[in-house]
């Protein structure tokens, strides 16, 4: 060994490195690994076609009186045309991809946090909410100060209600599935009450508000293409560019793999945790007053929507990155546009999208099934991406 | 070496067993004869290919070639039941117990014995449990609760549970990983008397003197070949270093002249709580100076952790002051620590050191990714974090295919080495090391071990806590040994041994007699 100082530059003279062990494995191509990454995803949404197929020929002796083995082909071969068979189709399709991309965001950027944020169909409720107030409100004014006071309005107000769970996790330790949960059974009441009662219309037959003038969101494409879809398109970038391009997005991503790795490295996990699920509750809010402000026109007092749940699902089938959210909520937004036309065409009802949706789901939570069936192994990336969601589930408060 | 296939007492053959990861290959034409009543110790660095073929044995993974002989019969295992079935048991590294279970119910746990079709046949169960630890002269209570008992029992009870399930051979995964110098005693006697009573012994281990103590014959593997094979009267340390590394190791670190300088770091009356709000660390003073190892020895769990997560921010200070250089930093948050060029290399490197799923050059710049160069305002630099990365990735050998790939994917070794690449790099004064080498292999102790002697003459005060005695004693100027929160004695290094500080850390000496 050699005789003077130790230095890191004898040291490494001394121990060369040993380039050969492991034998260079080079990393995949983008291609390669994007195909890889969209095996999983795509082979979900390919079996559960076939699971909707079988049950679409069950119960056509039912519907029909006898068994129709080609009732599949006709009822997807409508959906597609639903869905980007036209130009009004495709605009169908991202109108209503719209709030699923924006609330799917919100649900995906708590797993990166290592938080489960089920809370997003309340945040979307008040989102949509104050979003409904402030245009009736700004009923006076022109379009061009309505819509920023609505839209950011509908944004706050969602951000405080993400606020919540999120203080609560980061203090006493409350389990956001479990509060964000509640806070939707609350949201549900808040939207029921007011759109009923203080803000309840005059002229409407049943119990809604107003309906919303100078703030409703300009049509920019085909019949009913709003500007909300822009919204969503922005978002998508945006939070990307926050959680892989940002310090801040490093701290979350950090917070949500390892939170005590996050603390020793001088991270704040309670700033972070109250931070990540005010953005996601801001992301749930835009959805909801782009819906509101875009395609209901009003808010009810019972308003029918699962968008903050089905937010969950697409999230899930997007692995949680911004990017696939998009592609996710795509889909589901394509088989929403494009299942009026299913029922036409196939006499199939239009709730089959939701029965399709839920096999999608299963098939992911049961990803073995799909990786036995397409002899997919696991892959480094999928097993990363993952451990951070299936985290949120069991984790206890961090510190 | 190849073994005779017709030897009558050869319980275990393997043969010629292959195994390919893509762009490695783990297994390589490995051989290995175990016989009944031998303890046969598997030798070789993290990474060398031990565990893949254990994961064989195991039928937790399939061989592309060759073949696995129990009794000179060709067998194909199908998973750890067909395994367990078939006689092979293993004891983990890391206990596969549940620690809010009985003794008796972990042991049953995967063969329950039933009474009846819906009912366990429990009195059954604890009147074998007992008689079976009888036999080794243990007193087995099979309704304690596992997570009461210290990590020596629960070893026991993991050793219990491989011969209630009848095996034959028994593969052990580095037993004395976090043993005591007495429980490895005790251990090896069990071991011995296993040999005697004609198990098949499977010894997985890097620690050479264990080894040589201890087995009958020694394998070493090495990038997941067989390079030799020894009886432990043909070898000493210095042929299976050599052997294992392909390179001859100095195993005993030479520490050199010390120049202790000024005070960098003062304790001063420390008092520290654990989770739970119990007092684990009680009025703790201790000073380490500029260019000075001062080492902790310790049995775990005698409040060596709080302490060191109090002095990097981690946990609260009940009561006490810490000094760094002569500024007070009680309290002080860890970024802030860091800007005061403080480095910490911890026991637990999954829990502080390391996230997993990030690629490595996240890993490497994690406690720095908020400023220049790796950030400007809040936009991440990928060039300047990516090229850094490489820079010590080179510099500290962390063997890697790219500064890209996750942290996840490399060897216990090489993940500490980022660990301590990150944590050496830079402007430091003082480098807390809670068991830097807990687990990794000769190659790397070594490399970690000069380079922190390396960083002792350049002027930084290490704090070294390792409950690995032959760590403390050879790196540490002086050593404190911890015993129930308090530092019950400080010992010169150079004129101490083994047995003095053992001692001291199973019993706290006369010192705890005084103070209670």
């Amino acid at each position: 060994m050699s005789e003077g100082p130790l230095t890191t530059e004898t040291l490494q003279r001394e121990h060369p490195p040993q380039a050969s062990v492991p034998e260079r494995r080079r990393r995949l191509p983008p291609l390669r690994r994007a195909l890889r990454i969209l095996l999983l995803p795509a082979g979900a949404i390919f079996l559960a076609l076939l699971v909707g197929a079988a049950i679409m020929i069950a119960s056509s002796p039912l519907v029909r009186g006898s068994v129709n083995p080609m009732l599949p082909l006709t009822a997807y071969g409508a959906l597609v045309a639903g869905s980007v068979g036209s130009f009004n189709a495709i605009v169908s399709t991202l109108v209503q991809a719209t709030p699923l991309v924006l609330a799917g965001l919100a649900v995906g950027v708590g797993f990166k946090a290592g938080l489960f944020n089920i809370g997003a169909q309340g945040q979307f409720l008040m989102g949509g909410l104050a979003a409904a107030a402030m245009g009736i409100a700004t009923a006076g004014l022109p379009p061009i100060a309505a819509i920023p006071i609505s839209v950011a309005a509908g944004m706050v107000a969602g951000m405080a209600y993400g606020f919540v769970p999120g203080f609560l996790k980061a203090y006493t330790g409350a389990h956001e599935v479990v509060t964000t949960i509640m806070l939707n059974y609350v949201a549900i009441q808040v939207v029921a009450y007011v759109a009923s009662g203080p803000l309840r219309g005059e002229t409407a037959t049943f119990a809604r508000t107003e309906t919303i003038t100078t703030a409703t969101l300009p049509v920019i494409a085909g019949r009913e293409g709003h500007i909300g879809i822009l919204f969503a398109a922005i978002a998508v970038p945006v939070i990307a560019w926050l959680l892989f391009r940002s310090t801040l997005g490093f701290e979350i991503r950090t917070v949500g793999a390892n939170p005590d790795a996050a603390r020793y490295a001088g991270m704040r996990p309670r700033v972070l945790i109250m931070l990540t699920m005010s953005v996601a509750g801001l992301l749930a809010g835009l959805a909801g007053a782009t819906e509101i402000l875009g395609q209901v026109g009003h808010m009810p007092a019972a308003y029918a929507t699962a968008v903050g749940f089905d937010a969950i699902a697409v999230a899930l089938l997007g692995r949680a990155h911004p990017v696939g959210i998009l592609f996710a909520g795509l889909l589901f937004g394509a088989m929403r546009a494009g299942a009026g036309l299913m029922q036409i065409q196939a006499g199939i009802p239009v709730q089959m999208v939701n029965v399709l949706q839920a096999v999608i789901l299963f098939f992911l939570a049961a990803e073995l099934i799909v990786r036995y069936v397409f002899r997919v192994r696991g892959a480094g990336v999928e097993v990363a991406e993952m451990q951070t969601i299936t985290r949120s589930y069991g984790e206890q408060a961090a510190k | 070496m190849t073994a005779d296939g017709r030897n009558p007492a050869a319980v275990l053959e393997m043969r010629g067993i292959t195994k390919r990861y893509p762009g490695v290959v783990a297994n390589d034409d490995i051989d290995l004869t175990v016989r009944s009543g031998e303890i046969h110790a598997l030798l070789g660095e993290n990474g060398a290919g031990k565990s893949t073929l254990m994961n064989i044995l195991y039928g937790l993974a399939a061989p592309d070639a060759g073949e696995i002989l129990l009794d000179g019969t060709p067998v194909d295992i199908d998973g750890p039941n067909d395994a367990i079935r078939r006689g092979i048991s293993m004891v983990h590294q890391h206990f596969m117990l549940v620690p809010s279970l009985s003794v008796a119910e972990n042991i049953l746990l995967g063969d329950e014995p039933m009474a009846n079709l819906v009912l366990l046949d429990r009195r059954a169960a604890a009147r074998r449990i007992r008689e079976l630890g009888a036999s080794f002269g243990w007193e087995v209570n099979p309704d304690s609760a596992v997570g009461s008992l210290s990590v020596g029992w629960q070893q026991r009870i993991e050793i219990l549970k491989a011969l209630y399930r009848k095996a034959r051979v028994l593969v052990l995964d580095e037993p004395t990983a976090s043993l005591t110098p007495q429980e490895t005693r005790e251990i090896f006697d069990v071991l011995r008397r296993l040999r005697s009573e004609g198990y098949a012994i499977i010894f997985i281990s890097h620690k050479l003197y264990e080894v040589l103590e201890v087995a009958d014959r020694i394998t070493v593997i090495r990038r997941g070949r067989v390079v030799g094979s020894r009886r432990p009267s043909e070898t000493d340390e210095d042929d299976l270093a050599e052997l294992m590394v392909g390179r001859e190791v100095q195993l005993t670190v030479d520490r050199g002249e010390s120049h202790p300088g000024e005070p960098m770091l003062t304790v001063t009356g420390l008092h520290v709580q654990d989770d739970r709000g119990r007092g684990v660390v009680h009025d703790v003073s201790l000073e380490v100076r500029v260019g000075e190892i001062f080492g902790i020895a310790g049995v775990a769990g005698n409040g060596q952790d709080e302490l060191v997560e109090a002095l990097l921010g981690l946990r609260s200070v009940s009561s006490g002051k810490v000094n760094l250089g002569g500024r007070a930093v009680t309290g002080a948050s860890p970024r802030r620590l860091h800007q005061l060029g403080v480095g910490f290399v911890p026991a637990d490197r999954h829990r502080y050191g390391i996230v997993l799923s990030f690629p490595l050059t996240d890993n490497l710049c994690l406690n720095d990714y908020y400023h220049a160069p790796f950030a400007r305002g809040m936009v991440r630099d990928d060039d300047a974090i990516r090229s850094y990365a490489d820079t010590l990735i080179t510099q500290y050998d962390v063997r890697t295919h790219s500064s890209a790939a996750f942290a996840g994917t490399l060897s216990g070794g090489n993940q500490q080495k980022v660990v301590v690449a990150r944590e050496f790099d830079g402007e430091l004064r003082l480098l807390v090391l809670d068991q830097p080498t807990r687990g990794l292999d000769v190659g790397s102790i070594e490399f970690i071990h000069r380079q922190v002697i390396a960083k002792r003459d350049s002027g930084v005060a290490i704090l070294l806590v390792s409950a690995e005695l032959d760590e403390v004693l050879e790196l540490s100027d002086r050593i404190g040994v911890m015993f129930r929160g308090r530092i019950v004695q400080v010992l010169d290094a150079r004129k101490t041994n083994r047995e003095e500080v053992g001692l001291l850390m199973a019993t706290g000496g006369r010192a705890t007699e005084a103070a209670s």
